[in-house]
Parts: C-alpha cells; sequence; structure tokens
C-alpha cells in the first residue's frame, strides 16, 4: 500500500509538471475553516477562518468571489478569492448546505436543509428574490447548462424537484433512491444524474421527459454493500466520464455516461464527499471528510496521485481558475 | 408474565398513565384525536388532482409504573405520540407530490380489551396498519385476534425477544430493537475495547432478568465472560425524600465489594429502580454500561451524524422537547408505512402490506445506512447507538465484527438460530 502510494506520487510529480496552477478552496465542516490549496505544489498554501459548519462551496463574478455556506451560522460569506478578504454575507434563509449559481452569474439558489425549503438569492443586490417550497430537507443543487432548469433533491422525499427558474415553481417531482444527495446535469442539459446516498444508486433521468432512464449501481469485492454510498457527482467536460463519491466505501467510482456502467474504482480517502474538476479537467479533487484529507485523481490516467491533509472532515471543493 | 411485569417501554408511560388513572376509569377509551397534519404552510407545488387518504393508527397501553430516579428521565406524556406526528408530516411532506395523504388516530388506554375493540373499530372503517407502543402481552393478545385478517402491527416499544422468536407473529413487524439487538451492540463495543471481564448487577423484576439473560447471551458470543452476577434488591417506596445519598454512599461500594477482577460492571435494571446510582459509587473504579451508564439505544437526542441534526430539529420544533428511543421507533414504523406507499405509488392496504414484506424494502433513518426488515421474524435491521446521557459514544455494530450477508446481522438472534417460525407469512 504505501509503496504503492509513494509511486503513484512519483508519477504525480511528472504529470502535473507544465498544468495550469490552480488553486483549490476545500471547506472543513468541524473546523470552521477553509483550506486553500496550490494544485501545482500540491500543498495547502492557507487556511482562513470562516462562519460555523462551512459546507457548500462555489465561485461567483467570474472567479472573483468565493461564496462559503456557514450552515450553523444561517449566512452565506462572500470572500474575495484572490486575497481572501471577508467581503460581505448574503441571506440564505436557515440552514444552507449547497448551492448553486445560475450559468449566467445570478441568482444562487440554495437549499434549506432544515426548512423545506430553496431561496433563490441574487449575491449582486444581497437580496433574497423568492422561496420555493419543496421536499423534507432539500440538499443536492444542479442546473441545467442554458439555466433554465434547477434540479433540487430533498433527502428524506427522496425525489428530484425541477423547477423552472424562469417562474421559479416546481414542474415535475422524481422519485428516486433513499436519501438523495446530489443533482448533476450532463454537460449537454439532456439528462441529469442524482445520487441516492442510502440507496447506493445514481439515478438517470431524462432532463426532458423527467422519465428515470436508468440506474448506476455499484458493487465492489470486500466492501459491503451498506458501505457504498453514492454523494458527490461530477461529470467529465466531454460527457463521457462520471465520478461518483461512494462516501464509507473511500472510493470513487468511474462511471461511462453512455453505458451507465461502471469503468472503475478508485481508492481515495475515507468518506469521500464532494469532488471538483480543475478547470483543463485533468484533475479531480476529492474530499474526504474521516481522514481529514482531499485525494488528487489524474483523471486521464483514471490514477489517484496524492493526498493532501486538510482540516477536520472536509465537506466541499471547488477548484478557481487561477 | 403479569402486567407488573411488563417490557421496558412501559414504564415510559407511567407518568401519564398515573395521571390518566386519575382522571379515568380503568377501562376507559381514552381518545380518538384525529392529528391529520397539513405538510406544509405554503400551498404544495402541483398538487396531484385526486388525493388518496391512507390512515394510520396508534394504540398506546397506559401502565401504572414507579418514577424514574431522576427528575431527568420522566417520560413525556406525547412519547411515542410525538414521533408519529412528525412521521405524518414527513409523510404528507411527500404525499403531496404524489397525491397521497397520511392520517393518523390514537386510541390510549390501560386496558387490552379497549385497545382491541379500538384496533377492530379501525380496521372496520378502513385503518389497516396499527402501530402499537404496548406491552408484550397485549401486542399478542392483538395480533392473535387480528390473525388472517388485513391488518398489519408494528411493534414500536416491546424489546422482548420472545415477539422475535418463538412468540412471533406474521402480521406483526418490530420497528424498535429486541434486547439481544441491544446487548449485542454494548457486548461488541466492550469486546472492541478489551473490557472482557463483567461484573453483572441484576435487578429482580423480570424485565431485569430478560436484560440479564441478553448480556449472559451476548457475552458468550462475543468472547466476554460474566465473572460475577449479582441481584440487587431494590425495595419499593418513596425514592423522593430530603438527603438519601448518605446512605447510597455507603450502600453500593458494599454492595459492589469482593468481586472477582472485572474491567466493567454491567448492570440490567429497564426499570431504572437503581441503576444510576452504581456510576461513581462501586467499590472497584470501574464503568458502567447496560441500562444505565453506557447504554444501548435506538436513538438519542444528541446525535447529529447523518443529517440527524435536521431531524432533531424538526421533531423539536414540533414537539417542544427532544427525541426519546420511543419516539423513533414510532416514527420509523410509520414512516416505513409512508415509504411503501411512496415506492408503490398507492394507499391500498395489499399493495403497501405486500412492499413492507418484499425484499425491496428499505428505508433511510438517520442511521447511516438503509435499514431493512428481517424476512424471517420482521425484525427491522439498524445499528444501534452507545450513548452516555449527553453523547452517542459509537455506533455498533462495532468494525471487524462480520457477517456472510449483512454485518447488522450481527445484532440480535440470526437467521440460522432462529425459534420463529412465520406462519403463512412471505
Amino acid at each position: 500500500m504505501r509503496l504503492k502510494y509513494l509511486l503513484s506520487t512519483g508519477l504525480l510529480l511528472l504529470s502535473v509538471a507544465g498544468a495550469d496552477a490552480y488553486t483549490v478552496f476545500v471547506s472543513n465542516e468541524k473546523d470552521n475553516t477553509v483550506s486553500v490549496i496550490d494544485s501545482e505544489t500540491l500543498t495547502v498554501t492557507q487556511t482562513i477562518k470562516v462562519g460555523q459548519r462551512p459546507r457548500g462551496i462555489a465561485l461567483a463574478r467570474n472567479g472573483a468571489w468565493l461564496l462559503v455556506c456557514a450552515s450553523d451560522d444561517n449566512i452565506v460569506q462572500v470572500f474575495d478569492a484572490k486575497t481572501l478578504e471577508f467581503v460581505k454575507t448574503l441571506p440564505s434563509g436557515p440552514d444552507p448546505e449547497l448551492f448553486v449559481l445560475h450559468p449566467k452569474g445570478n441568482p444562487l439558489y440554495i437549499a434549506n436543509e432544515d426548512d423545506n425549503i430553496v431561496t433563490v438569492v441574487d449575491i449582486e443586490k444581497g437580496t433574497v428574490v423568492t422561496e420555493i417550497p419543496v421536499g423534507v430537507e432539500p440538499e443536492g443543487m444542479g442546473i441545467s447548462p442554458d439555466g433554465s432548469v434547477l434540479v433540487n433533491t430533498s433527502e428524506t422525499t427522496n425525489m428530484a424537484h425541477f423547477i423552472d427558474t424562469a417562474s421559479n415553481k416546481t414542474i415535475d417531482n422524481v422519485l428516486v433512491d433513499a436519501r438523495p444527495r446530489y443533482a448533476e446535469f450532463t454537460p449537454d442539459g439532456a439528462q441529469v444524474w442524482v445520487s441516492s446516498e442510502i440507496g447506493g444508486t445514481v439515478s438517470v433521468i431524462d432532463a426532458k421527459t423527467r422519465k428515470v432512464l436508468g440506474k448506476v449501481s455499484f458493487q465492489i469485492p470486500g466492501v459491503n454493500a451498506d458501505a457504498i454510498q453514492p454523494v458527490g457527482v461530477r461529470i467529465a467536460r466531454d460527457g463521457k466520464k462520471a465520478f461518483v463519491a461512494l462516501g464509507p466505501a473511500n472510493r470513487v467510482a468511474v462511471v461511462d455516461v453512455a453505458s451507465r456502467k461502471v469503468e472503475r474504482y478508485l481508492l481515495v480517502g475515507q468518506r469521500v464527499w464532494q469532488l471538483d474538476f480543475t478547470p483543463d479537467g485533468k484533475q479531480l479533487f476529492t474530499t474526504n471528510g474521516t481522514s481529514n484529507d482531499v485525494s488528487i485523481i489524474d483523471v486521464e490516467k483514471l490514477r489517484v496521485t496524492k493526498s493532501v491533509k486538510v482540516g477536520r472532515y472536509p465537506w466541499g471543493v471547488v477548484v478557481a481558475p487561477f | 408474565m403479569g402486567e407488573c411485569e411488563a417490557s421496558r417501554c412501559l414504564h415510559r408511560f407511567r407518568a401519564r398513565a398515573r395521571r390518566l388513572a386519575r382522571a379515568l376509569p380503568t377501562l376507559a377509551l381514552v381518545v380518538l384525536a384525529s392529528s391529520s397534519l397539513p405538510a406544509h404552510a405554503q400551498s404544495a407545488p402541483q398538487p396531484a388532482a385526486e388525493t388518496k387518504t391512507l390512515g394510520i393508527l396508534l394504540l398506546r397501553e397506559t401502565l401504572d409504573r414507579p418514577p424514574p430516579l431522576s427528575l431527568l428521565d420522566i417520560p413525556p406524556n406525547d412519547e411515542g405520540l410525538a414521533g408519529a406526528r412528525l412521521a405524518i408530516t414527513d409523510n404528507n411532506n411527500t404525499g403531496r407530490f404524489l397525491g397521497q395523504e397520511f392520517r393518523l388516530d390514537v386510541i390510549e388506554s390501560a386496558s387490552a380489551d379497549a385497545l382491541l375493540a379500538g384496533a377492530e373499530k379501525g380496521l372496520a372503517t378502513g385503518q389497516h396498519f396499527l402501530v402499537l407502543a404496548m406491552g408484550p402481552q397485549t401486542l399478542l393478545k392483538l395480533a392473535d385476534a387480528l390473525k388472517g385478517k388485513d391488518a398489519l402491527l408494528f411493534n414500536a416499544g416491546a424489546p422482548d425477544e420472545t415477539l422475535r422468536e418463538e412468540d412471533c407473529r406474521a402480521n406483526v413487524l418490530h420497528t424498535g430493537p429486541s434486547r439481544a439487538m441491544l446487548a449485542d451492540a454494548l457486548a461488541q463495543y466492550l469486546v472492541w475495547k478489551q473490557w472482557r471481564r463483567w461484573f453483572l448487577i441484576r435487578g429482580q423484576r423480570s424485565e431485569d432478568e430478560a436484560y440479564a439473560e441478553a448480556l449472559r447471551r451476548a457475552a458468550k458470543r462475543f468472547g466476554a465472560r460474566i465473572v460475577e452476577e449479582r441481584a440487587f434488591e431494590a425495595e419499593g417506596g418513596s425514592r423522593r425524600s430530603d438527603g438519601g445519598h448518605e446512605q447510597i454512599q455507603q450502600q453500593i461500594p458494599l454492595f459492589t465489594q469482593n468481586a472477582p477482577a472485572h474491567d466493567v460492571v454491567v448492570v440490567a435494571d429497564e426499570s431504572e429502580l437503581f441503576g444510576e446510582y452504581l456510576p461513581y459509587r462501586t467499590w472497584e473504579p470501574r464503568p458502567v454500561a447496560g441500562t444505565q451508564g453506557l447504554t444501548p439505544t435506538s436513538w438519542h437526542p444528541a446525535l447529529e451524524q447523518w443529517g440527524a441534526t435536521q431531524f432533531q430539529n424538526r421533531f423539536r420544533r414540533a414537539a417542544n422537547r427532544t427525541m426519546r428511543p420511543l419516539d423513533y421507533d414510532v416514527w420509523l414504523a410509520v414512516r416505513s408505512i409512508g415509504e411503501a406507499a411512496t415506492r408503490t405509488k398507492s394507499t391500498a392496504y395489499p399493495d403497501i402490506a405486500a412492499y413492507l414484506r418484499s425484499p425491496e424494502f428499505e428505508i433511510a433513518g438517520f442511521k447511516g445506512q438503509k435499514l431493512t426488515f428481517r424476512a424471517w421474524n420482521g425484525q427491522l435491521r439498524q445499528p444501534i447507538l452507545l450513548a452516555t446521557p449527553k453523547l452517542p459514544v459509537s455506533v455498533s455494530p462495532q468494525p471487524g465484527f462480520l457477517h456472510q450477508s449483512s454485518v447488522l446481522d450481527t445484532l440480535g438472534n440470526d437467521q440460522p438460530e432462529t425459534k420463529c417460525k412465520l406462519e403463512g407469512a412471505r
């Protein structure tokens, strides 16, 4: 194991040579901090204090702003992504967990886990536009590439709620397996992939007909089925491969989008939660909650190249294009 | 077993029972409170054209029991009921998207006959799902009387092993854990800690003996050893008096003196008559576990893992108190019915009952993994929390205890050893 690790670290040094350097932001749920990682040196360059229980993390204003859900403070905090200085707070509704920005850059759609609503926030004005009632414990948030359709998952209602962003009304509610955690559109906007943590599956939903086209299921030799709990999902920009974080199975599944078959399981840290690609799509960062680290996956070679120690219970991750 | 020997869950009803006993004749059918709750103040998005209603009946047996040692442990009047109400709200929150509405009716009585009459009346008016918070004798009486009818019963409170073993019934599912599951969960942790030598102190009530027996079985199963066993004679009477610690401080060290070398004191005192006196007072400085001290339980009000925080908050907002294990066990029963209605997209009894018994059924219960029913005796598989009064300490099954099909089946009686023969089920 250790030998393999050392070897792969060596490979990493070769593979990143020449790659662009990006800044990786990781929210540490238990530390109330965000770790800042240089994607080239793969070292933590800075750790900033944020609000209580930071979870969802994203960029706005073309990467100029870093947004952090401070769940226990019931706010979203805005930081300057370059200077890391605090800019302002945004209203978020109670217990914000995950959010997604409209592709045009505004508004921000926030899942309020404790209040059965999605809050729509104008990030420039800092005002609440509206609240959309959804199922119990809203969590996952995905938006279509054209921004017309928002998908929210509700963990206890076990549904993916399709919301028309023009009217902010739900247009459909699709039943999926237990405890849906994340919604991700394919780059062409044709499908929505929804992970079900307790159900142990990813439902692939046709975005137009809202029918479940099929489900991705996972089997890992030597890992108890109960431990396979899909959470974060990211689909590569070319739309060919999906990466699914499998929680306490400590693996990221690589799934062929067309056939919905698992091609490989990549061993990462413990309780892998969320994922994000570097802007060039070459690296994938995973947050590993229980082992307090981030794993880096080489997307072309499908290898885990390194892990980087961050704060306690890393939760969300976003990579900035600088 | 007589009424006075009923299971531990029942003492939770005792404060309410005492008050009721004063106010009402013994055989009174107390209440038929409808609490069909609107799911959300806001209008449901895209409500389904036609709404179908599914009625669930909660039957609560009230029993007169002595008060607990600690003022903190006095059971609330709505214990269990509050869990049912939250589950109805949760079900309706999903149901509004599917044209399903869930309605709760409640019958409370100290009389088994009155409860049976209520159940039969409910059945006649289309209530096929009965959630039972009652002692094992009353439960069996209802299960046998309703045998062969379109009724599915959920045992949410009685931990008795016999209900899952020789006295199992095909029309009963169990959402609360059995004593063997609780004891196995504790044993795995104590063995993981290498605390293998146990000094067992048990009360004299029959449920204490049942708990002690579960501990003996668990010790044998997981490689621990009971090096000494003593029965504590807890005399009844008033435990509220001015003064008292002076005597207990003398009494407990003497009682625990001269035991063989042991790592931990395990206690079987379901009625909470003396167990809380043990910690910090034993002759040897040893931790206490079992019914007091480190306790195996289906729920803990401070659990925050696996998204439980929002669940706890929801409960607190609705009930104005924290969630107790019986609330959770009842919540699981009512949610299971809701989940089956969601998955089958039906409110018809045969559809839901069949789905609940099928291998497809699974439910999320804020314990980090899916919960499913054991086909051989209708017991819900579930992780068991190990907790001190303030915080969860661990969750069993513990790492390293393996099983060929589900590690959750390392808790409680497993399929090869079960004495349950379900008649006409599955």
